[in-house]
């Protein structure tokens, strides 16, 4: 915890739009530069910034362990269960065409999913290394 | 003309703050340093046309990565200590391994050369197809998450891995202040 009026009021004022724009890096990856990878590492960073300033028991309360360790798995579990579903509609293990009627459909829809498990894991997986880290010199 | 010259301050720049970085003996400084490093990389990789990698490097290079080395530096203190070994050897190693890495770039094609075998292969199918088979306008999205699907599933495995090992090996469990055990249960 900082004790610093400037640091933690620009803080409070950037946060938000750091998620943000980790939202638009995740969602407009398809169009833009960007992807699942850097969303969820800004994503996270944004977290992790939260923690710098507020301290890490602040952030524990705000993302508890318990979801980080869920949000692993889920992002993971995201992109292979995309193969699974494609191979039960009779195609190849990540075959998005087979997710819709129309292939370009498929494939859109295939790709916006997996880039959105990429984001989860990668950024749970940075906010935990970060508390793992940073909550070691907890009092 | 003016690229070269800039691509000459940018190598330049990055020599300096790796020697600065190898020099340094403050660890705080040396983290620091490996921000600057990082985020020259970036800039290199914008002027070599590769947004998607220069944004990555942006991210955890500048960011991240300085975060958690700093997170280390609090706890293992700022100040690395003294040398007690000649580096005469390693310095003999590095030398030679510099060399022969240098000698491997002379068979290399020149960069941006439409004939080196790189631009041969299944990369003008990808560009060619990758908007009538994907409809997306970044290729490269197309080529990550469609066409190498699965590299990037094992990536993701790699992240989750990583993850694991470190709540395996720190974990996340709060430490318990004397005093107030049991108070919890």
């Amino acid at each position: 915890m900082i004790d610093n009026p400037v640091l933690r009021i620009i803080a409070k004022i950037i946060i938000p739009m750091i998620l943000l724009f980790a939202l638009y890096v995740q969602f407009h990856g398809d169009f833009g530069p960007g992807g699942g990878f850097q969303a969820g590492v800004i994503f996270a960073a944004g977290f992790i910034l939260y923690g710098l300033v507020f301290g890490t028991e602040s952030l524990r309360s705000a993302v508890p362990p318990g979801v980080l360790r869920l949000l692993i798995a889920v992002g993971l579990l995201l992109f292979a269960g995309v193969g699974v579903i494609t191979m039960l509609a009779g195609s190849d293990y990540l075959a998005y065409n087979a997710l819709s009627e129309d292939p370009i459909a498929g494939q859109h829809l295939g790709i916006l999913v997996v880039e959105f498990g990429v984001g989860i894991t990668v950024s749970a997986v940075m906010i935990t290394i970060f508390l793992a880290f940073a909550g070691r010199n907890d009092p | 003309m003016l690229i070269e010259a800039v691509n000459i301050v940018l190598l330049a720049l990055l020599a300096v703050t790796a020697i600065a970085a190898v020099r340094l003996h403050d660890l705080f400084a040396v983290a620091m340093m490996f921000g600057i490093y990082s985020l020259l990389a970036a800039v290199m990789f914008v002027l070599l046309d590769a947004v998607d990698v220069a944004f990555t490097e942006a991210a955890v290079g500048v960011g991240i990565s300085t975060v958690l080395m700093l997170a280390t530096i609090g706890l293992v203190g700022r100040h690395e200590l003294p040398s007690t070994h000649r580096s005469l050897l390693p310095l003999a190693v590095v030398i030679a391994t510099g060399a022969a890495l240098i000698y491997g770039t002379l068979d290399m094609p020149f960069f941006g050369d439409p004939g080196a075998p790189v631009h041969q292969h299944v990369a003008p199918f990808y560009i060619g197809e990758s908007p009538n088979q994907t409809g997306l306008p970044n290729v490269v999205t197309s080529i990550l998450a469609s066409y190498r699907g699965y590299d990037t599933l094992g990536e993701l495995a790699v992240i989750f891995t990583a993850g694991v090992g470190v709540l395996a090996l720190l974990g996340l469990r709060r430490r318990k202040r004397p005093g107030k055990e049991k108070t919890a249960q």
